[in-house]
């Protein structure tokens, strides 16, 4: 199987985000396998959570996703999330 | 007080500093031209495109270094913007679309002149707002604006509903203007390794680009080479980095590089690659590029270290900054056997100029233009032969003194960035070097030429053909030239009078040379049309793929 990741990402709520965060992934023809997003507390800031295939390109990623002014935070969870073990119980 | 939303940006933008805006108006940016109709600190440029407006903004930007606005409506208005930010993007030009949107409730009805200005502006912004109270103006322009010049520029977009332009704001004290931002601490080890890498080294070679403008440091990169004597390449972003007659100048590299340049890199065993970003255009064939040297690579933006060639040591921050630690670690060193080496180079592999002596010829003109025009001349290009060859044959001396389309090669760019530029630095002349090409993709901007009355000549050198296709299919296609050479002719120098413009044709001169003088002596725009042939091709050229050692042409037969 592909070793997969889980980026998490903390960042400005507003409705371009998800966009920005997407198409970076999009245009450079990388697979986002699962995507998760929720609001922090008062909504100011929501976390994006990216389930990723692990490729070389990741690094490039990771720079690219801190690079965006909506972006405030860049985590990287190799060993995967567990926001993900729960949505896949709904795909079972 | 109370201030519109349209009469806030136009005061964020005078608290900013800027003095120029080009763009165009339409329904749903009227209220902010009602606003700058105000404005005694802001002048309008009209132009007869938007993306004229766009590169208009870029001549300005890359001339002073500061972020230039323009402005455009909704819809159409928005989408003619998007080549010139695209472009703005690639090269990090630091410029503000600001562009009108329809009513917020009208966003997403197939309104009239509607278009999703920020869907489509996402992927070459460095950043976009769409703006959805008139609150948020305050922040959103001192942003755009510190976004624009902090780190790498970029060019920043803001859609302004119209109901927002037109809404009402009760305001006391403003915000303050947007300022480039703090850069991040330089890690000492870092600097350290670099100039460790750099003494050891005994074939070294700088290779400076864009982000040495940028940052301002053009004199910190040219004491770090005098200091360790080592020879600089340039990319086309990097241009005037390093005077041209300087003894450790080598040139531009890669594709249309002097042959001697691709060979002492392929020689070098240490690659200090500084505010560039290896392009392929620059590299040639990545694994085949400086295949005995180490690489030093120096950038602000930490995505660019590794993205394309592995560094062995990377440093992350304002090249000024870096090259400021740099140059007290880098040993005083004469490298005597590497310059007499790649002085060898030099001897027996020389770029060569066909036609130098002569004016009427492709690289003559271009010479002799310089000639006329003295060192402190602002050069713009459009995209293609004439490029290149400028590229290769100008004296450049000083950095922001060369204005071109590098990263997406944008036909169309020279006149209006010429145009931006002359807005920018009124006292001085500048030239635009073009094709018959180039200019057709944005030639009706020679009527905001005219109507502004800005010192712009424009050198159009004309062999009826998409010159540098023409090339590819006579080098790389068995000759099979298709869609690249024109099949009927254009009188330029008529269309160029119908626009106001002064013309000079080289055709109807015996003595091309003192034309030239005149027509560059003369205030004001003017055309030199200048007819070439279509099988000059430019050489040295390295084929699209190939390693930059595997050059066309340019042997010298001595």
């Amino acid at each position: 199987m592909t070793k997969q990741t889980v980026l998490e990402l903390t960042v400005k709520n507003h409705p371009g985000v998800m966009s920005h965060v997407c198409g970076l992934f999009s245009r450079r023809a990388y697979n986002v396998e699962g995507i998760a997003c929720m609001p922090v507390n008062g909504g100011g800031t929501s976390k994006i959570w990216l389930l990723l295939n692990v490729e070389k390109r990741l690094d490039q990623m990771v720079k690219q996703a801190d690079k965006l002014e909506d972006v405030t935070g860049v985590e990287r969870h190799d060993g995967g999330h567990e926001v993900f073990d729960k949505m896949a119980e709904f795909v079972r | 007080m109370k201030f519109s939303g349209a009469e806030i940006i136009i005061k964020l933008l005078e608290r900013q500093g800027v003095k120029t805006i080009a763009g165009i108006p339409g329904g749903a940016n009227l209220p902010m031209y009602d606003a700058l109709s105000q404005s005694d600190a802001i002048k309008h440029v009209l132009t007869r495109h938007e993306q004229g407006a766009g590169f208009i903004a870029q001549g300005m930007a890359r001339v002073t270094g500061k972020p230039a606005v323009f402005f455009a409506t909704s819809g159409p208005g928005a989408t003619n913007t998007l080549t010139a930010i695209a472009d703005a993007k690639l090269d990090s030009i630091p410029i503000i679309c600001i562009t009108g949107q329809v009513p917020q409730s009208m966003i997403g009805t197939d309104a009239f002149q509607e278009v999703d200005t920020y869907g489509l502006t996402v992927p070459i912004t460095k950043h976009n707002y769409l703006v959805r109270s008139v609150e948020e103006l305050l922040e959103v322009i001192p942003n755009a604006f510190r976004i624009a010049i902090s780190g790498r520029p970029g060019p920043v977009v803001v859609d302004v509903p119209k109901d927002v332009q037109m809404a009402m704001l009760e305001i006391d004290e403003w915000p303050e203007p947007g300022k480039r931002g703090a850069g991040s601490e330089l890690i000492s080890v870092e600097i350290e390794r670099a100039a460790t890498m750099i003494n050891n080294a005994e074939k070294p070679i700088f290779y400076f680009g864009g982000g040495i403008t940028q940052s301002g440091s053009a004199v910190d990169a040219l004491a770090a080479a005098e200091k360790g004597s080592i020879p600089s390449t340039l990319t086309l972003m990097g241009l005037g980095v390093i005077p041209n007659d300087h003894p450790l100048n080598l040139g531009m590299l890669g594709m249309h590089a002097a042959r001697y340049t691709n060979m002492a890199l392929e020689e070098c065993d240490l690659l200090i690659a500084v505010g560039v970003r290896f392009d392929d255009r620059a590299t040639g064939k990545v694994p085949e590029f400086c295949p005995n040297a180490k690489i030093v690579h120096i950038d602000i933006d930490p995505s660019e270290l590794d993205k394309i060639k592995t560094s062995t040591a990377s440093v992350t921050g304002d090249v000024s900054d870096i090259l400021k630690a740099l140059l007290p670690m880098i040993e005083q060193n004469d490298r005597s056997q590497w310059l007499s080496r790649v002085d060898t180079l030099k001897q027996e592999n020389p770029m060569l100029i066909p036609g130098a002596d002569d004016p009427a010829t492709p690289y003559g003109v271009i010479l002799k233009v310089a000639e006329l025009a003295g060192e402190d001349a602002i050069v713009a290009t459009d995209v293609g032969q004439h490029q290149m060859r400028t590229a290769q044959a100008y004296p450049f001396k000083h950095p922001r003194q060369w204005l071109t389309s590098g990263g997406l090669g944008t036909m169309g760019f020279g006149l209006p960035a010429a145009i931006g530029a002359a807005f920018a630095a009124p006292d001085r002349t500048v030239i635009c070097f073009t094709g018959d090409g180039s200019i057709m993709m944005n030639i009706q901007e020679l009527a905001t030429a005219m109507e502004h009355d800005v010192n712009v000549k424009i050198i159009l050198t004309n062999n009826n053909a998409l010159g540098l296709v023409r090339q590819q299919q006579d080098l790389f296609y068995g000759k099979r030239y298709f869609a690249s050479d024109y099949t009927r002719r254009v009188d330029f120098t008529r269309i160029a009078q119908g626009f106001g413009i002064t013309t000079y044709d080289f055709s109807r001169t015996d003595d091309p040379a003192a034309m030239l003088a005149k027509a560059i002596a003369a205030p004001g725009p003017a055309l030199i049309h200048v007819p070439i042939s279509a099988d000059e091709p430019v050489y040295p050229m390295v084929p699209p793929g190939a390693a930059n050692i595997e050059m066309i042409g340019g042997e010298s037969n001595d």
